[in-house]
């Protein structure tokens, strides 16, 4: 069990460091300069340089790079010089709005998810199953903005029972984490209809039922919890994708989470920024995998004794 | 073990109908199971099967794969696979299990007729300690927890499992399969059942184990006075602890009788041919003679008997003609219209 933490631990520094690389990278490979976005189109070639070398940005990438991952070693994620303020800091305000609306997604998504899978899996092939089928494809198949805007039309602009936009009450909060939570119900149902479905042909279940319990006493006693063990690991993974997907929704809403600012950052050219948010979602990534992986050890105890 | 003489008596008393008072515990008549199969036909995979289970007796069902042995005891638990339909009579106790309500029938399963599976490992809950599994008859009977623990140190005391306090609290995987196989055992007996469907007990352990979990499972029968329905594709492990033996081809019986009789002077030349199929260890007879050509399913089950074209004795009638299970002697039935013309093995 220790064994696993820390070897899961030593995986999560691989992750971190090849996501602060890629997006090193890739902020890089972007066209666009972010002098040339500070100081206006007008600005003069010296005027240019000069903020070039104040931004380091006129050394060699390579030498850029290994400065680059010594700060983050030191935990220094860089002055962003758009905002005129510590970059980590500026991504830190934001993250209790992000935290906000993916933790309602991901609860939304489980309850609703589990749900739909259970009903559709105790029973497969069954007219529950077929609804449930044809409900998640529909979720899945429609992107995150396009059900974003069908919610604001219905829900905000013809029924006004919600706010379309905006921060400020709970209720601000329902149609952004609803939207968000749509592609994840769709999966954790699939995934648990599939799972449960195949449980249910396992032997033992068959050995249960030689038991004389009732079908409601082999799902609850003997399928579920094994079941769940796939389901569990899928979650943690698309947790961290939420976050990813939040940047979508936070635009279409006006959601002041980390996704609308790395969208700014991204329009202002503030590497700082860029680099800052997305090391912190690796980072909530990793250890999101890493909490899923130990309730999988605590689900199955397999896992547990064979890695001790 | 019991003694080989007191199975015949007891066959022989129960070959005439017996007033229903002292009758087998489990008698099966003109058993049917059928199958979907494919572009909606119905595969029948048990056809019209009959024999009893007399109480406190080892009954030996033998078959190759594909004869409906499993499909039989799966469906006496009434745990038969999904779509099948099942006609005849399952009479437990002269109640006819097939005309009762599903209630009843989930109360009968784990407490009246209990299974032991195959495959251990894949029988038991992987997520579950063993005390649990075994346990969960008398939980759900609402015994109270200590008296629950209380019964599964002793059932797996009983079943021959070294430290039963310690062991309970194992998960199956934790194991060895003999132990497994045991704790199979300890769980299909927790509900003190009267009958014991064992599906194969011993096909997926070591052959050094499967002798000692036969040998406990002859013990528990004799010591508990259970009936037990032992099926197997093994005939050494039916003429180990059977009394009686059914021997099945085909989704159909070929011969029963009593274990001995019927395998020392078989009344169907497919019995001949399994007894001699069987290598004989001790004496080194060398090889022993295998079964010519392959096991018909019951997919595609050949006109009259099912056996002809594997068998040596085939004649016209033997295409033409389903033979009828007849009383070929006292207490000896075959299915084979020239049962008293099979070679004695």
């Amino acid at each position: 069990m220790i064994r696993m933490i820390v070897h899961r631990l030593l995986i999560g520094v691989f992750v971190m460091w090849g996501a602060a690389s890629l997006i090193f990278l890739v902020v890089r490979a972007a066209p666009g300069d972010p002098a040339t976005v500070l100081l206006g189109p007008d600005a003069t070639r010296s005027q240019l340089d000069q903020l070039h070398a104040s931004l380091g940005l006129d050394r060699p990438l390579g030498a850029q790079y290994l400065s680059y991952l010594g700060d983050v070693c030191r935990l220094d994620f860089g002055e962003s010089h758009w905002l005129g303020r510590p970059a980590m800091g500026a991504v830190l305000d934001r993250l209790p709005a992000t935290i906000d609306l993916t933790v309602t997604a991901t609860v939304i998504a489980v309850i609703v998810g589990l749900t739909l899978g259970m009903l559709a899996g105790a029973r497969p092939g069954g007219l529950l199953d077929r609804v449930v089928s044809a409900c998640t494809i529909a979720l899945q198949s429609f992107p995150t903005f396009w059900i974003g805007i069908m919610l604001v039309l219905v829900f905000a602009l013809t029924l006004r029972l919600l706010p379309s936009s905006g921060v400020g009450s709970p209720q601000h909060l329902v149609l952004p984490a609803v939207t968000l939570s749509f592609p994840f119900v769709a999966i954790i149902a699939r995934l648990t209809r599939t799972s449960l479905a195949e449980t249910m042909r396992e032997s033992y279940i068959q050995t249960a039922r030689s038991k004389g319990l009732t079908e409601r006493q082999v799902l609850f006693g003997h399928a579920l919890r094994n079941s769940l063990i796939p389901v569990v690991t899928v979650v943690g993974v698309q947790v961290g994708a939420l976050v990813g997907g939040a940047v979508i929704v936070e635009n279409v809403f006006a959601w002041p989470g980390l996704g609308s600012l790395v969208v700014e950052a991204v329009a202002n050219r503030d590497y700082t920024v860029v680099q800052g948010a997305t090391l912190l979602i690796a980072g909530i990534v990793v250890v999101l995998n890493l909490m899923a992986d130990l309730l999988v050890a605590q689900l199955d105890p397999r896992i547990r004794t064979g890695a001790v | 073990m019991t003694p080989a003489g007191a199975g015949t008596a007891r066959e022989n008393g129960a070959g005439k109908t017996a007033p229903a008072t002292d009758g087998p515990i489990l008698r099966i008549d003109d058993l049917v199971v059928e199958l979907p199969g494919p572009h909606g036909t119905r595969t029948r995979v048990v056809d019209g099967v009959s024999f009893d289970v007399p109480r406190a007796t080892t009954v030996g069902l033998i078959g190759e794969s594909g004869s409906g042995k499993t499909m039989t005891a799966h469906a006496v638990l009434g745990l038969p696979p999904e779509g099948a339909t099942l006609s005849g009579r399952l009479l437990w106790h002269g109640e006819d299990l097939l005309a009762a309500d599903p209630a009843r029938r989930r109360a009968v399963r784990g407490r009246e007729i209990a299974m032991i599976f195959q495959d251990p490992l894949a029988a038991l809950n992987p997520t579950q300690r063993i005390a649990r599994q075994i346990g969960e008859v008398p939980r759900r009977d609402r015994l109270p927890r200590a008296e629950v623990n209380r019964r599964v140190v002793e059932l797996l005391d009983r079943v021959g499992v070294p430290e039963p306090e310690r062991r309970m609290r194992a998960y199956p995987h934790e194991l060895s399969g003999g132990l497994r196989q045991r704790a199979m055992i300890a769980m299909a007996l927790a509900g003190s059942p009267a009958l014991l469907l064992a599906d194969e007990p011993t096909t997926a352990l070591d052959v050094t184990v499967q002798s000692r979990i036969l040998r406990l499972l002859a013990d528990i029968q004799a010591a508990d006075g259970l009936a037990m329905l032992l099926v197997s594709h093994d005939l050494r492990v039916v003429s180990h602890v059977g009394e009686r033996v059914v021997v099945m081809y085909a989704g159909r019986v070929c011969e029963r009788g009593p274990a001995r009789d019927v395998l020392r002077r078989p009344a169907h030349p497919y019995t001949a041919a399994l007894v001699r199929s069987v290598p004989a260890v001790r004496t080194r007879t060398a090889l022993a003679d295998p079964l010519p050509g392959a096991p018909a399913t019951p997919a595609n089950r050949p006109a009259g008997c099912a056996f002809h074209p594997r068998c040596p004795m085939a004649r016209a009638r033997c295409r033409a003609e389903v033979p009828e299970v007849r009383e070929v002697a006292p207490g000896r039935w075959s299915a084979c219209h020239f049962a008293e013309e099979v070679p004695g093995s």
